[in-house]
């Protein structure tokens, strides 16, 4: 059974929710000068002094100290009393049989262990420690201490799993399944011609990728527009490992999930993979061979944020 | 300019110099397909030489690579005046540049650090983050010893330059001293310095052999020097106000110091005292490189295989070569530095910069002269290594191709590969003569900290953050 707390309001006087206990006492009921006989008061929260006449039993010896005074014996009797104190544990403590004694015992033993803990706390102004310097990770030579370096991106591992991975052209994506969009949602019907009666012609209403060399077809004979405000050219890269993000250039659109079709026309949707230019990032292959183009998964619907925000695949 | 091409056989009146300057012989008539051969047999005729040693011949800064007439059309030199033709003296052995990886020895388990081949070459040891120090068996390519004595990261190594000590200084600030022979630590840590060792340096074995002092430079400031048979601190140098990132022990005497504080100091060994100080960089000056350092590194010891029987004749080895390098002008010092330049000075003459070697769009790593002194190579963190003249600091040319900062750079003993180790992970071989890029030597799966050429030149060791040592040969 899940339990809901009950949402505070604030608003409220904390004393009226019913969350308080019965030893709350409401703040405007401490100062017995306040108290007004009549007034409409819950009795749960009125503080026992506040009655009159009525006192606690320990407040009487108060006030006959205060009237007459102490007994002029009473302070040498309670010296003695409390030195006695120490004797009767003691006795106590060897005589106590039963679980009397195992009781008396454990209470006993953490008294001590917080007394010895306290005394230790205490003498360790005067303690001398051994410096022990632990050996960091991270061995850096001389030349690089003193220089924070930025974490890069480890090079490339050809281990066995990913050439199994890569022969069976399965791979692993961050994400696996995403909302498929119907044709309706991709496309807008344009209507055109003179009595604007034809709809052959469709708008892509998602982001598209052209390439540097891409030049329209006629517009008389164009079926698919894709507009230039939803063409880009970059992604925001985030390596998945280094986590930070890069801005890279794409150099085109791998798979669409939606389709083949869609792949085609460089539509870029949530899901889909792209190829960005990893340049920058100076990885290298352990053949040697310089890395620059890598996959990236989109993570975002690009249409509703106006950038394509991408994880890299490594 | 056409006079030449129209007479059958014209002669161009040239002079051939050395590199100081100075005239070879008389001037000559030579004809115009006179080429480099003819020319090497020639000059090795004029000197006298009793083998014949090769030169590389130079016509106003180019070489020379094809006949003279041929060279002077393509470069519309004048032959109104006689010709100058300066000749270096080349390396008679000739290394071969190393293709593949022979070994990848795993052992450590941390980065390795630094990584260095003993001057005869028959040793090498690594250090690493794992505080651990290994000697590794050349021969058969496989540890030898491993030895855990450090607290912390071993930071720096250095090789005696006869051969019997190695010295060690590690992040907590302690040095220890190792018996090769034996690969054992010779008594317990020398404490002295309070925080990290960032550089070690013999003294050269041409001031004294068998090789006792050394010195040690650290974040703290100072720079101490040491005597390995008393096992102490002999001198203390203290002077710099930030960390010293390089200490260098010069062949007269004179030790150099470089620092974070901009400045690098110059001090005499007999006394402590601060001889000159040279100031001229903006921001942390990283490294110093001197024009014998190759030498003095490598002691008596050269490409031939000769064992000393006493350390007397250890002694006139090392001098021989040592002036052999040095020929007669004074010891050149270039310091790398954050302020992305570097300077070349003449310390033990004055305390003015002689040239400003700028170019470089990131900060300067690692500067290092060439054996022969005759060039100086810098890699620098924006990914390029670039090459410069050792003489007057004038550049000569940029090597392209790492995708990132450069780390450390080696020569081989020859003075005609360059050797390059990055953070991308690779490593590369750079031809002096073409100017090209020789091999690329990929195979670390991390970021490559530390590379050495042999001084035989037949291995080239490196190690980095991936804890493998790989041995290359050729």
């Amino acid at each position: 059974m899940e339990y809901n707390p009950p949402l505070l309001d604030i608003s409220k006087d904390p004393a009226q929710d019913g969350l308080a206990g019965d030893n709350y006492v409401s703040r405007a009921s401490y100062a017995g000068d306040n108290y007004v006989p009549g007034e409409h008061r819950d009795v749960r929260y009125v503080h026992a002094s506040d009655l009159p006449g009525a006192k606690p039993q320990g407040d009487h010896i108060e006030l006959h100290r205060k009237r007459y005074g102490y007994r002029p014996d009473y302070f040498e009797k309670k010296r003695k009393k409390d030195a006695r104190e120490v004797h009767k544990r003691a006795a106590f403590a060897q005589k106590a049989l039963g679980i009397k004694g195992k009781m008396f015992a454990k209470k006993r033993y953490q008294e001590k262990a917080t007394m010895k803990k306290t005394l230790a706390m205490h003498s360790e102004r005067s303690n001398r420690h051994k410096v022990d310097d632990q050996v960091e990770e991270g061995a850096i030579p001389a030349y690089l201490l003193d220089r924070e370096q930025t974490a890069r991106a480890k090079v490339l591992s050809n281990t066995i799993k990913q050439k199994r991975k890569e022969k069976a052209g399965k791979w692993d994506v961050p994400l696996p399944k995403v909302r498929p969009i119907a044709e309706d949602e991709m496309f807008r019907v344009v209507k055109s011609g003179k009595r604007k009666s034809k709809q052959w012609k469709r708008l892509v209403t998602k982001v598209t990728f052209v390439g540097p060399g891409f030049t329209r077809k006629p517009p008389k004979y164009e079926r698919f527009i894709r507009p230039m405000a939803l063409r880009f050219t970059k992604a925001h890269v985030t390596h998945p490992e280094l986590k930070c993000t890069f801005n890279l250039e794409i150099i085109g659109v791998k798979k669409n999930p939606n389709g083949p079709m869609y792949t085609s026309m460089g539509v870029i949707t949530r899901g889909s993979i792209i190829e960005v230019n990893v340049s920058e990032l100076g990885l290298v292959t352990p053949a040697g061979k310089v890395v620059w183009g890598k996959y990236a998964q989109v993570t975002n619907n690009p249409e509703n944020d106006g950038c394509i925000n991408a994880v890299l695949l490594v | 300019m056409d006079a030449i091409m129209e007479g059958p056989k014209n002669n161009i009146i040239s002079v051939l110099t050395d590199p100081e300057g100075r005239t070879l012989g008389t001037t000559f008539d030579l004809p115009q397909d006179a080429g480099p051969k003819e020319l090497h047999a020639l000059v090795n005729a004029v000197l006298q030489n009793e083998e014949t040693i090769p030169y590389a011949f130079y016509v106003e800064d180019r070489e020379l690579l094809e006949p003279l007439g041929s060279h002077l059309l393509k470069h519309k030199v004048s032959v109104e005046q006689v010709l100058r033709i300066v000749c270096q003296p080349q390396a008679v052995f000739r290394i071969r540049p190393v293709t593949r990886c022979s070994a990848t020895i795993s052992g450590h388990t941390e980065a390795i650090l630094s990584v260095a081949f003993s001057p005869d070459s028959k040793q090498l040891a690594s250090g690493s983050g794992d505080t651990s120090v290994r000697f590794w068996d050349i021969n058969t390519q496989t540890p030898l010893q491993t030895e855990v004595v450090h607290k912390n990261w071993v930071l720096c190594l250095a090789w005696s330059p006869d051969g019997k000590y190695l010295v060690t200084g590690s992040k907590d600030g302690e040095i220890i001293l190792w018996d090769p022979s034996s690969c054992k630590p010779v008594g317990p840590a020398l404490k002295g310095h309070k925080k990290w060792i960032t550089a070690l340096v013999w003294e050269p074995a041409h001031l004294e052999t068998p090789c006792r002092r050394f010195a040690s430079s650290s974040k703290d400031g100072d720079v101490r020097i040491w005597d390995a048979v008393l096992r102490k601190t002999v001198t203390i140098l203290t002077g710099h106000t930030l960390a010293v990132t390089c200490v260098k022990w010069g062949g007269d005497g004179l030790i150099y110091s470089s620092s974070q504080d901009c400045t690098i100091k110059v001090w005499e060994t007999s006394q402590g005292k601060l001889v000159r100080e040279l100031k001229g960089h903006g921001h942390w000056v990283n490294t110093l490189a001197l024009s014998t350092e190759y030498v003095l590194r490598t002691g008596p010891f050269d490409h031939t295989e000769k064992t000393f029987k006493s350390a007397e004749e250890m002694k006139q080895a090392a001098l021989a070569r040592y002036k052999a390098a040095k020929r007669d002008s004074p010891e050149r010092l270039v310091s790398g530095s954050d302020d992305f330049t570097m300077i070349l000075w003449e310390p033990a003459v004055g305390k003015h910069a002689k040239a400003r070697m700028t170019g470089h769009q990131q900060l300067v790593n690692h500067v290092y002269f060439s054996p022969d002194g005759r060039w100086v190579a810098s890699g620098s963190f924006d990914k390029s290594v670039k090459l410069w003249d050792g003489f007057t600091g004038n550049f000569i040319a940029t090597f392209r191709g790492h995708v990132g900062p450069v780390y450390q750079i080696s020569w081989s003993a020859d003075s005609r590969l360059l050797l390059s180790g990055s953070k991308d992970s690779t490593m590369k071989i750079w031809e002096i003569r073409t100017l090209k890029l020789k091999e690329d030597l990929p195979g670390h799966a991390d970021e490559v900290f530390t590379v050495d050429w042999s001084p035989d030149g037949r291995k080239v060791a490196s190690g980095g953050k991936d804890r493998q040592l790989k041995l290359w040969m050729s």
